[in-house]
């Protein structure tokens, strides 16, 4: 079955097509070359003016596992105030901070997002993410394993084991727990917590095991490079959230030497310590560093004024938030010995210095950083902001005026203490599409989306354009999820489920024999039982394995 | 003369009918409230599939038939009356601010959770989680009261901070579980843990409770107040032995683990 796209404006960064009116094939799911005259079309949408765009990817976004879970059990308040009733095609939910998991593929979908990527399963609590994931419809799924602070692998650096058994331990945890890439969250402070450390700096040494983050931020680089993964090390750094933490995030950049990193909600590791307050906006070196070093990317969870719940692996900076929960209750809690969680839900506030320069800090990052194909759209959801506000970021970052105006509205002193308004920087279409299409499938290895040549799977937005980008972004005219049209006006017409994306790296097999045998000795749960198959994912008849090759 | 809902199907599963409910009968006409939404399972139906509707409606519900599958009875009710005949479903009474509830049968689980005001009787056995916060509130009733004249199970007043829970017969575990201030009597015996990580207000017991460690002992004492709400209660339907109001108590601080500003009074016999 033949499907034309007639006329459309195509923003296609990937290919260089940078507005051009064309027209786009599908057939069967994949965007083809124009058939030859006569065959015969089957379906014609005329998008005389409209613009096209392959469908968004989120990079980052915490949709499944146990935080997401806590957070939604935690928050009874946040689904009382946003109920979502069901439709003849789509089923009920709630929430707006953690929505439910089908209300989250639905909302995807209605932005024209087409896959999502979750950032911090646990190996250990993979299974539990990978059904949350399998009951979020609409959009393409995948995530990343999180190492690091995990006692295998400490005790493994601590002994100074070979790097290639490191290297076959991470190989076998991202094919056990069928991940996409590896994380590292606050490299060994997760641990250092629990051992009563309440800080870690990059040099700073785990008191029990003896290792520094740098150790293991360069060996788990190190490991994903060797294993030919796509996505390079998805890193979230020392020092979250805490003001000098510039230094800290500037040192890691040099850490790595060159290797190639992605360093993520990059906003909350970028703030300096002057003026009066001593919290001050450290975004243009960090954004300086980034322009000089094309071996790292960035995504810059921008924080929005609203009430969010913060869910994170980074027990140690959780707990140093609790303080300020809003409302006033947390969990921070161990996970197995190899990591930790912490839910503190919290309310971002526009007259609050700190809240309001975090927000600066935020834009500067985005408009301070030239390549877009360096720097992703996000807002760490639900950590800064919940997924649902970035058609209101896109305007932010594509309309001067609108963001001035915004400026105007937040607290004075960190208005005045930004250089926010002296950016001149609008962001075009074609730099959008970059950093939520095109960028994003290449940082993950998606060799066939975010782009719209020939071959690629047909996921595919097409947008009115308005001058009120807000309103643009969250209602597309049209969705097209692998060729079918998903979402039309704004609105789902048809429900898909979509398919998780995984990696099967090569590694040495080796390493099950000495992992048996800790296992046997401290795990809860039997090697055999720990590890997930393809079948769990596909065994109700909803969910599909792709698998993306390594480099 | 009161608007009578007269069961004339009983639906398969269980019927989802906050619509019953003295606010959202005002000002309609009985045509009107049998049209009114109901779910009956995930689908949209109407009251009147379910019920025949008749009398006067001035505020005041009598609800005839079986109804133990109907949930939200009374949610969010600020006036008037609802009188149930039989049992009831869960989460009746939910959030009201004003009115009353009778129930001449049992109630089911999560009897007036997150309760502001008004008052529920239950002739008969409640289920658990009676006046208590849905998971993950901090708060659960904050005022009005609920008298039951049978049995409770577990988890009564759960993050309770005002009001009254009174239960003439036996409690099960967890009674008061975090409660932050307010009462709770239990006339019969309690389950385990009663009074669990509380941080204020008064669990009163008329036999003694297998008290947690972290409750140490006070004193020995005839409270005086408890006059007054024992003959309340006695005036409310509640039988009482009548050597309770001049009896003495044994007050129990706790919970040590929180703030230790709440008590566990249970009566020590003349």
């Amino acid at each position: 079955m033949y499907i034309k796209l007639s006329n459309g404006k195509v923003y296609d960064p990937v290919h260089g097509i940078n507005g051009e009116q064309r027209d786009i094939y599908i057939r069967d799911g994949q965007i083809t070359r124009k058939p030859s005259s006569n065959t015969k079309i089957d379906k014609v949408y005329d998008l005389n003016g409209k613009i096209i765009m392959a469908g968004a990817i989120d990079i980052h976004t915490h949709i499944g596992g146990g935080k997401v879970n806590i957070a939604r059990m935690m928050l009874p308040e946040d689904h009382q105030a946003d109920l979502v009733s069901r439709t003849e095609l789509t089923r009920s939910g709630c929430g707006n901070a953690a929505p439910s998991t089908l209300t989250t593929g639905y909302r995807y979908a209605e932005m024209g997002y087409t896959a999502c990527f979750e950032p911090a399963m646990l190996p250990s609590n993979a299974r539990q993410s990978h059904m949350e994931m399998a009951d979020t419809p609409m959009v393409d799924k995948g995530a990343y394993a999180m190492l690091g602070s995990d006692d295998f692998f400490l005790r493994m650096l601590s002994s100074k084991k070979d790097q290639a058994a490191i290297s076959d331990y991470v190989g076998w945890t991202i094919n056990a727990s069928k991940a996409m890439g590896i994380k590292v969250v606050n490299p060994g402070g997760i641990s250092a917590f629990k051992f009563n450390q309440r800080q870690l700096d990059l040099d700073e040494q785990n008191s029990h095991y003896g290792v520094s983050p740098r150790e293991i931020l360069l060996s788990l680089i190190r490991a994903v490079t060797e294993l030919g993964i796509p996505h390079p090390l998805h890193v979230h750094g020392c020092n979250l959230g805490v003001p000098g933490n510039v230094e800290t995030t500037l040192d890691t950049i040099k850490a790595v030497e060159g290797m190639r990193m992605h360093m993520t909600h990059v906003q909350f590791h970028s703030y300096g310590t002057e003026g009066d307050k001593k919290f001050s906006s450290g975004a243009a070196e960090i954004a300086e560093a980034i322009n000089k070093n094309p071996n790292v990317s960035v995504d810059v969870g921008q924080i929005l004024f609203n009430q969010t719940v913060t869910a994170s692996g980074d027990s140690l900076h959780q707990y140093a938030g609790h303080w300020h929960a809003h409302p006033k209750k947390w969990v921070i809690m161990d996970i197995e010995c190899d990591a930790g969680c912490g839910v503190v839900p919290f309310k971002y506030r526009d007259k609050n210095f700190v809240n309001a320069l975090q927000w600066a800090i935020g834009l500067e990052l985005f408009l301070l950083v030239e390549d877009p194909w360096r720097i992703f759209l996000t807002t760490d959801h639900p950590n800064g902001a919940p997924f649902t506000s970035y058609p209101h970021l896109i305007r932010l970052l594509m309309d001067k005026s609108f963001r001035n105006d915004m400026l105007s509205t937040i607290n004075k002193e960190a208005a005045k203490t930004s250089t926010l308004g002296s950016i001149d920087r609008e962001y075009s279409l074609y730099e959008i599409a970059i950093m939520t299409r095109a960028a994003p499938a290449r940082s993950l290895g998606l060799k066939s989306r975010g782009h719209l040549g020939s071959g690629a799977i047909a996921d595919i937005t097409v947008y009115t354009e308005q001058k009120n980008k807000e309103k643009m972004f969250s209602t597309p005219d049209y969705v097209f999820k692998d060729g079918e049209l998903i979402v039309k006006n704004g609105k789902i017409v048809k429900v898909v489920n979509g398919g998780t994306h995984i990696l099967k790296p090569e590694f040495d097999k080796g390493i099950e024999k000495s992992l048996k045998r800790y296992f046997d000795d401290f795990q809860t749960v039997s090697l055999g039982n720990y590890k997930m198959h393809d079948d769990e994912i596909i065994e109700d008849g909803r969910g599909k394995v792709i698998v993306q090759p390594c480099m | 003369m009161a608007l009578i809902l007269k069961l004339h199907t009983q639906p398969d599963v269980p019927l989802e009918a906050d619509c019953i409910c003295p606010d959202k009968f005002a000002q309609l006409s009985l045509q009107q409230v049998e049209q009114l939404p109901v779910f009956h399972g995930n689908r949209q139906v109407a009251l009147g599939d379910f019920f025949h509707c008749s009398g006067d409606n001035d505020g005041h519900i009598q609800i005839e038939g079986d109804i133990s599958k109907l949930k939200h009875i009374g949610s969010m009710m600020s006036f008037g009356s609802i009188r149930i005949s039989g049992s009831v479903g869960v989460h009746t009474g939910a959030a009201m601010s004003g009115g009353e509830i009778i129930i001449e049968g049992d109630a089911d689980d999560w009897l007036g959770p997150e309760m502001l005001g008004g008052r529920i009787v239950v002739k008969g056995n409640a289920g658990h989680m009676v006046g208590s916060g849905y998971r993950g509130s901090t708060v659960g009733m904050q005022g009005g009261e609920i008298l039951v004249l049978g049995n409770v199970k577990n988890e009564t007043g759960h993050v309770m901070r005002r009001g009254l829970i009174a239960v003439n017969g036996n409690a099960g575990d967890f009674t008061g579980v975090n409660m932050l201030a307010g009462n709770i009597f239990v006339f019969g015996e309690m389950g385990i843990r009663t009074g669990a990580g509380m941080k204020r207000g008064s669990i009163v017991s008329q036999t003694e409770p297998q008290m947690l460690p972290t409750f140490s002992y006070a004193c020995r004492y005839r409270p005086v107040f408890l006059t007054h709400y024992l003959s309340y209660l006695v005036e409310s339907g509640f039988s009482i032995d009548p050597d309770m109001t001049r009896g003495e108590f044994e007050r129990w601080c706790g919970d040590s683990v929180e703030l230790n500003r709440g008590e566990i009074l249970f009566y020590t016999g003349k």
